[in-house]
């Protein structure tokens, strides 16, 4: 009895410790994705979030004030730019909806199914896990609002990260450079199909590329849409450094694109639709068409249509959407918003891709 | 009685009242989550460990700084996507050694204060590591530079934080 008197404090911290490791250790046997959120989450997150959202409101009320009314220098230089950019892109529009026709009727020569972000939900950061080894980040929108998990959650830059808790009014995104992360990524030129992976240090990497293959640095990487929760095209960023890494494969340094450090207001993807492409309305879905279009002595085309019978090859996923319905643009994107952003770039140099990816790429979330 | 749960050792002893026992936990567990998204830098530092020494050392109660640690370890779980338990042992295990040490020790002055945060820090880490590699099966790197250089600089915000704390606790 004196013992245990005398040592009470080392037996209670040993007890106390003991529970933590075995409620640990029961935590990480189950984890699923269908084990329901934990009451002391909802709890820990109930206290913090209100002040969060409150703080997150003052900030953008604040920057609106200043924006909208103070800070308005330079606006009417700024309006002759748009509008002379309007114009330039408006000849571009030619030229590319050219382009388009011809990808179109192609796809539907293949019965290519279409992949179109069709609703996308605009949500607020307003809080971090605090932690760097939890690069997670919270949203005001929440289970009310219609958030699921595994929703895809984007800016106009680039993918941000992926939809992993729901609560009640705010939502955990867990950030493309988590280590924990994963998204199926294919290279912008070269085809080459990979897992995006983030590092303990926070680095972003693209794993399971053959060390044989040549990627060169400054290369665009976008979604190949494999891991069935981001649509394929979106963009993801750009290799900074291609080194020999372990076993037989690259070892590549992504940068995001969108900067995951200091993101105010994503863009969660509510709704992917997919359909069949379709050709157009002028009919003529044949292949002889297609090559008669290509022959000499067809019509020439409207003067500011250059290069028009280039394949459609240069646009990234994120200013691609021009083609199929109106621009895409998510940074100008309401609350609620139904878009039709063809989230597909690059139908035409890669037809043979069906929309399910081989298990290889499969589901690395 | 006594307002919170405190020692009755022959060293100055000191306690928080009921409000301050929760809300800076609290506050510090925000600050956490919310400082990091205006100012990135800010992820180096972890606030509730600052809380959790500078309530350890002033109560030097063994009992109540492993409780005390604990729970602003779990708190601090909870907010993140990784298995609750990660900071609260981490955390539990500091509570228990601060006070503990602060019984032994003169953490009053600024120099002390400052050489036990970094002890402690490294202390949190070392076992955050051990459990998050060991049991959890995440993949760390333990890099002594980084860890001493955060260390230190949470040694200089604990020193603040110390002092601030140091207008709220009681003489019992």
């Amino acid at each position: 009895m004196d013992v245990l008197g005398r040592y009470r404090n080392l037996i209670v911290l040993v007890g106390v410790l003991f529970a933590q490791v075995l409620g640990l250790a029961v935590q990480v046997k189950r984890t699923t994705d269908s084990e329901p959120t934990r009451l002391i989450r909802i709890w820990a997150v109930g206290s913090v979030s209100p002040l969060e959202r409150m703080l997150a409101w003052a900030q953008t009320s604040t920057r609106g004030i200043w924006r909208n009314y103070v800070y308005l220098r330079g606006v009417r230089a700024e309006n002759r730019s748009l509008k002379a950019q309007i114009e330039r892109m408006s000849l571009d529009q030619v030229r590319i909806s050219q382009d388009a026709d011809q990808a179109r009727r192609l796809q539907a020569l293949l019965a290519f199914k279409e992949q179109f972000i069709s609703q996308t939900m605009a949500a607020q950061v307003i809080g971090s896990t605090g932690s760097e080894l939890s690069r997670s980040v919270y949203i005001d929108k929440g289970e009310r609002d219609g958030i699921r998990p595994d929703m895809a959650v984007i800016t106009a830059d680039g993918i941000v990260g992926k939809v992993l808790r729901v609560y009640g009014s705010t939502s955990l995104v867990l950030l493309i450079d988590d280590q924990t992360s994963g998204v199926g990524a294919i290279l912008d030129k070269t085809r080459l199909q990979g897992i995006l992976r983030g590092t303990p240090s926070g680095e972003v990497v693209l794993e399971k590329v053959m060390s044989d293959e040549t990627v060169p640095p400054g290369e665009q990487v976008l979604t190949s849409g494999g891991d069935g929760i981001f649509p394929k095209g979106l963009l993801v960023g750009r290799v900074t450094k291609v080194a020999p890494g372990s076993e037989l494969f690259l070892n590549i340094r992504v940068r995001p694109a969108a900067d995951l450090s200091r993101l105010e207001e994503v863009l969660v993807v509510t709704k992917i639709d997919e359909r069949q492409a379709e050709p157009d309305q002028t009919g003529g879905a044949r292949a002889i068409d297609i090559l008669a279009g290509r022959l000499p002595g067809v019509p020439s085309k409207p003067e500011n249509a250059v290069n028009a019978d280039a394949p459609a090859t240069a646009a990234p996923a994120s200013t691609a959407g021009s083609t199929a319905g109106p621009v895409v643009n998510p940074k100008a994107a309401p609350s609620e918003t139904s878009v039709a952003a063809k989230v597909s770039p690059k139908p035409v140099k890669a037809p043979a891709e069906p929309k399910t990816q081989p298990a290889a790429q499969d589901s690395p979330h | 009685m006594a307002i919170t749960y405190t020692s009755g050792e022959q060293v100055e002893v000191y306690r928080f009242s009921v409000p301050a026992t929760v809300l800076i936990p609290l506050a510090a567990v925000f600050l956490q989550a919310w400082l990091p998204l205006r100012f990135p830098f800010f992820t180096v530092f972890d606030l509730p460990l600052l809380v959790t020494i500078g309530f350890a050392t002033a109560r030097r109660n063994p009992l109540a700084g492993l409780v005390t640690g604990g729970l602003i370890g779990i708190l601090q779980d909870a907010l993140t996507h990784h298995p609750i338990g990660l900071y609260g042992i981490s955390k539990t295990v500091v509570g228990f050694g601060a006070s503990s040490l602060g019984i032994k020790l003169d953490v009053e002055n600024a120099g002390a204060r400052f050489l036990l945060t970094i002890f402690f820090y490294v202390v949190h880490e070392v076992v955050y590591f051990m459990i998050a590699r060991g049991l959890v099966g995440l993949h760390m790197e333990w890099s002594w530079p980084h860890e001493l250089l955060s260390g230190v600089a949470n040694a200089l915000l604990g020193v603040l934080v110390f002092m601030l704390l140091d207008r709220v606790k009681q003489r019992t």
